[in-house]
């Protein structure tokens, strides 16, 4: 499944930055999911915290992770009309390749005003991750925000 | 902050050699020298996947006629093979669509076909690029790490120029150049003149096949073609 390799990119990318700002655990995650690549949550979720105790030792064991879902939106370079991915309707083989590669949109959909291709995506493209929380030391315990 | 960079080392890791095929203009040879490349390293014996990153005008599923493949999804995406080669496309989701892609569109597809194929053990991964020094050039060198590069020139002082850039750029970033490969060589006229003086290793020439066309679309053909036994010998010295 994609989710699976999306998630291990996520895993993978939270403990080079938890390395680089020297946490010793990670208490959250926060994962924001982009409307275009129509991730499976549940999947996702299952393989995140399946991988984070796979790959991610004890650094990442008590890290809770969230999801965020963000809507797509779209805006024509062309006209300006903003619409939103949910919005519209393609067949289900148009929606797998858009899942594969969010970018390959621009093969099958066109701006509902004035059929241009070339749009911009405002929000909502793919995964990205918003922000980690974790502490450093044993010392106060207490937890710092890294966006 | 975007996660697919941080995987990228872990989907390389098993692939042995990168050797991206970039070159001057369009239409001097890179995808057809590309691809009888990887078929024949392929036949020498050696794991051979091709990339495809000439996003708006992908043609090396044309050239090993590979209709009606599509990849397997399995914790990422396994490329199909054809004629004995991994395959990797864009063309898989864009079907035959035309797909207009601006500058951060096409790194972004890049970054995700990179980010989610899973290779595999290969001992060559062969990239096609599209022409020039533009967006998968920068994205090569700053995603696909240790990539060795190989250009495709031709007699024309239309693609010299160009030619003569992506050489200066590579050297100028201290990348490996693997050498210039001719194509299309009639007569007299030869651009290595004017390249022999940067220092690379001139891999060797290659003229007009007239009949060439028809072996696009056929392996088998493509390789037992003039064209094709000629980069066969130019394979076994890149090995």
């Amino acid at each position: 499944m994609h989710e699976w390799s999306m998630a291990e990119a996520v895993i993978a990318a939270v403990i080079d930055e938890a390395e680089r700002e020297g946490l010793d655990k990670v208490t959250e995650i926060m994962v924001r999911v982009g409307g275009l690549q129509q991730m499976e949550n549940e999947v996702f979720e299952f393989a995140l915290n399946e991988l984070k105790g796979a790959y991610g030792g004890s650094i990442l064991e008590d890290a809770r992770i969230i999801l965020e879902r963000e809507d797509a939106v779209l805006r024509c370079r062309f006209c300006g009309n903003e619409w939103k991915f949910s919005g519209i309707r393609l067949c289900e083989d148009e929606y797998e390749a858009i899942h594969f590669c969010p970018e390959v949109s621009h093969a099958y959909i066109r701006c509902p005003s004035c059929k241009s291709p070339d749009f911009d995506l405002l929000t909502g493209r793919g995964v990205s991750i918003a922000w980690i929380k974790g502490v450093k030391g044993e010392e106060d315990g207490s937890e710092s925000e890294h966006p | 902050m975007d996660p697919r960079v941080s995987i990228l080392d872990r989907r390389l890791c098993e692939v042995g050699r990168i050797i991206a095929v970039t070159g001057g203009k369009g239409g001097v040879g890179k995808s057809l020298i590309t691809a009888a490349l990887g078929l024949n390293l392929s036949r020498l014996g050696f794991r051979v996947a091709l990339l495809d990153l000439d996003l708006t005008s992908p043609s090396l599923h044309i050239i090993l006629g590979a209709d009606d493949i599509f990849p397997e999804e399995e914790k990422g995406i396994i490329p199909p093979e054809v004629a004995g080669v991994k395959l990797m496309s864009i063309i898989y989701f864009t079907a035959r669509n035309p797909s207009p892609l601006r500058g951060p569109d096409i790194s972004n597809a890049t970054l995700e076909l990179l980010a989610n194929t899973i290779w595999g053990e290969i001992d060559f991964l062969m990239v096609d690029m599209p022409p020039g020094v533009g967006d998968v050039m920068m994205d090569i060198i700053r995603w696909m790490r240790g990539s060795e590069f190989l250009i495709v020139s031709n007699p024309s002082k239309l693609v010299l120029e160009t030619v003569i850039k992506v050489i200066r750029l590579l050297t100028e970033l201290d990348l490996p150049i693997l050498g210039v490969i001719e194509n299309m060589k009639r007569g007299e006229r030869s651009s290595w003149e004017k390249l022999s003086g940067f220092g690379i290793p001139f891999l060797g020439e290659l003229p007009y096949f007239e009949d060439l066309e028809d072996a696009v679309g056929d392996p088998e053909m493509l390789l037992s073609s003039g064209f094709g036994r000629r980069l066969g010998e130019i394979a076994a010295g890149l090995i």
